[in-house]
């Protein structure tokens, strides 16, 4: 059969040879390598003191973004809802009213937005479907917690803070500077 | 009168040198379960336990005070009595062999000399084969007294595998016997420290590479762990056991590690013995206690190829096993005591 990959290996069905019957060399080869590993570099990271750097197409958890004034960008259509393979996302819409301008960019907005977050597989479809930038996914992976009902994430979760109102928040939140999963314990024993 | 005159100062120098040896024992063995883990995380690319204690160093006793805070259970079916007896017969196997091995020369304290060896039986290593062969006790009965079929499978395992590798073992050492001509440990030594002798290895390499294998074989590691193979027999032996009496079995492992590269230290490696340096020349403590050294560095190079060999070497099959230790190590055991008997032999009558 033709190999799609050059990784294939024949395995080796010849006879054994006088030198692999003794068995003694072959076990020093054995050795040999795993004394080599011994003074290898290490892969482990030490996770919460030592975070791995993730590429810049890491898919984490959901912010929902606003423009530069403040504003939410999502106008609830639907189109993540609809895109989302898990069927994590819900929302409901709700018109603006006067006087709203400041909170809201379009004439419609999403009033309840809520994901799933035990069902959601961080695909990232969401991110394409959504015709105004509104959602797009951050370097932050999922917190542990210790409640179901807590990983369905609402507005207040996902939505990134105000860059107008709370400037070093939304630079915090931009996904450089992440929350893990060990300050989000330190902070539930406050 | 005479037979109540009791000489009270060898007591208690026994006695302190029993305690010293035995929480010397546990404790290396305390550690080797420490070393153990980070071998094989080293030899894995990982770190291995490095929370408790700086490096890790607090593990050992984070696992000591988890099984013993853990719940006894005692299987229905099991043999109350036995099923207790068995890990303390592993361990009490695995401590008593350290009895007649020669720590260092002497100490010389207040006028009075004072050996460091718990008992010079001039027959040290007869009695080691006895205490070594116990071990195999704690395994038959713990795996005999669980009522678990796969318990006792590996109790047999464990039986038939220290049975046969005990012979080739025995033979091995005969070879040696027949070169020192004692079986004192402390005159062995003394005979490799002897100016124009060299360490038992030169003369008895082969010797040496069956009996490290028939030790493996002995101790239950890797490649010759068959009574414990987690894989097909789920823990084998101890797999009823819960709590520090799992502890035990566990522990006593480590415990007849130490102790087994103690012997192969003595036997083949030249003892207390540092090598290239006239040990008479110094103060006898201080050639006590550089002694001491001397072995706990060669005990430690064993320890460490213990483990080295178990992150390498995968296990052997039963039939695997069985056909080493009869075909292969037996016949060449045989072997080098035959010749070792003739180049003696020669030797004398040239």
């Amino acid at each position: 059969m033709q190999s799609l990959t050059n990784r294939k290996i024949d395995v080796n069905r010849s006879p054994m040879t006088f030198a692999e019957k003794i068995y003694i060399p072959e076990i020093a080869r054995g050795m040999a390598i795993t004394l080599k590993h011994f003074f290898k570099k290490k892969a482990t990271y030490s996770f919460p003191e030592q975070k791995r750097p993730f590429s810049s197409v890491f898919r984490g958890l959901h912010v929902l973004n606003r423009d530069e004034q403040g504003r939410e960008r999502c106008t609830a259509c639907g189109l993540c809802a609809v895109a989302c393979p898990a069927e994590a996302i819900t929302m409901e819409a709700a018109e603006r009213l006067p006087g709203e301008e400041n909170l809201y960019r379009e004439e419609k907005y999403a009033a309840r937005y809520e994901i799933n977050m035990l069902r959601c597989i961080f695909c990232g479809l969401c991110e394409e479907a959504c015709p105004k930038d509104a959602i797009y996914l951050s370097e932050t992976y999922t917190p542990a917690d210790f409640a179901r009902k807590k990983f369905v994430y609402g507005k207040p979760d996902l939505l990134i803070p105000n860059p107008v109102t709370e400037p070093e928040a939304y630079q915090k939140a931009l996904g450089r500077n992440v929350e893990t999963t060990a300050e989000a314990f330190e902070k539930l024993k406050k | 009168m005479t037979l109540l005159a009791f000489d009270w100062a060898l007591f208690i120098e026994k006695l302190v040198l029993i305690a010293v040896v035995i929480f010397g024992s546990l404790g290396i063995a305390l550690y080797s379960t420490w070393a153990e883990r980070k071998v094989a995380a080293f030899m894995q690319d990982r770190i291995g336990p490095n929370r408790a204690g700086p490096l890790g160093l607090l593990q050992p006793f984070a696992d000591g005070a988890k099984l013993i805070f853990k719940e006894e259970i005692i299987p229905n079916s099991a043999n109350k009595w036995l099923f207790i007896l068995g890990p303390g017969m592993a361990m009490t196997a695995a401590l008593i062999t350290s009895a007649v091995i020669p720590w260092s020369s002497h100490l010389e304290i207040a006028g009075r000399i004072m050996p460091l060896q718990v008992a010079d039986v001039n027959i040290g290593i007869l009695y080691i084969f006895g205490a070594v062969s116990l071990g195999v006790y704690g395994i038959m009965i713990g795996g005999w007294a669980s009522n678990n079929k796969f318990s006792l499978l590996a109790a047999l395992r464990g039986a038939s595998q220290a049975i046969s590798y005990e012979l080739a073992m025995g033979i091995a050492l005969i070879a040696l016997l027949m070169l020192t001509g004692t079986l004192s440990l402390k005159e062995i030594v003394e005979q490799q420290m002897a100016p124009g002798h060299y360490w038992n290895i030169v003369y008895q390499p082969l010797g040496f590479l069956i009996f490290i294998v028939c030790i493996f074989a002995e101790c239950n590691r890797t490649p010759f762990d068959l009574s414990e193979a987690e894989n097909e027999l789920n823990m084998g032996y101890h797999q009823e056991y819960s709590s520090m009496k799992l502890g035990f079995y566990l522990f006593a492992e480590y415990v007849n590690m130490f102790v087994a590269s103690a012997v192969m230290a003595t036997l083949y490696f030249g003892g207390y013995d540092v090598p290239f340096l006239n040990e008479s020349l110094l103060s006898p403590n201080v050639a006590a206690l550089v002694g001491i050294i001397a072995l706990m560095v060669k005990i430690v190079i064993f320890i460490f190829i213990f483990m080295w060999v178990r992150w390498t070497i995968p296990r052997f099959r039963y039939d695997q096993l069985m056909e080493l230790g009869w075909k292969k190590l037996l016949p060449l055991a045989l072997a080098n005591m035959l010749i070792t008997a003739i180049v003696i032999l020669w030797l004398q009558h040239k």
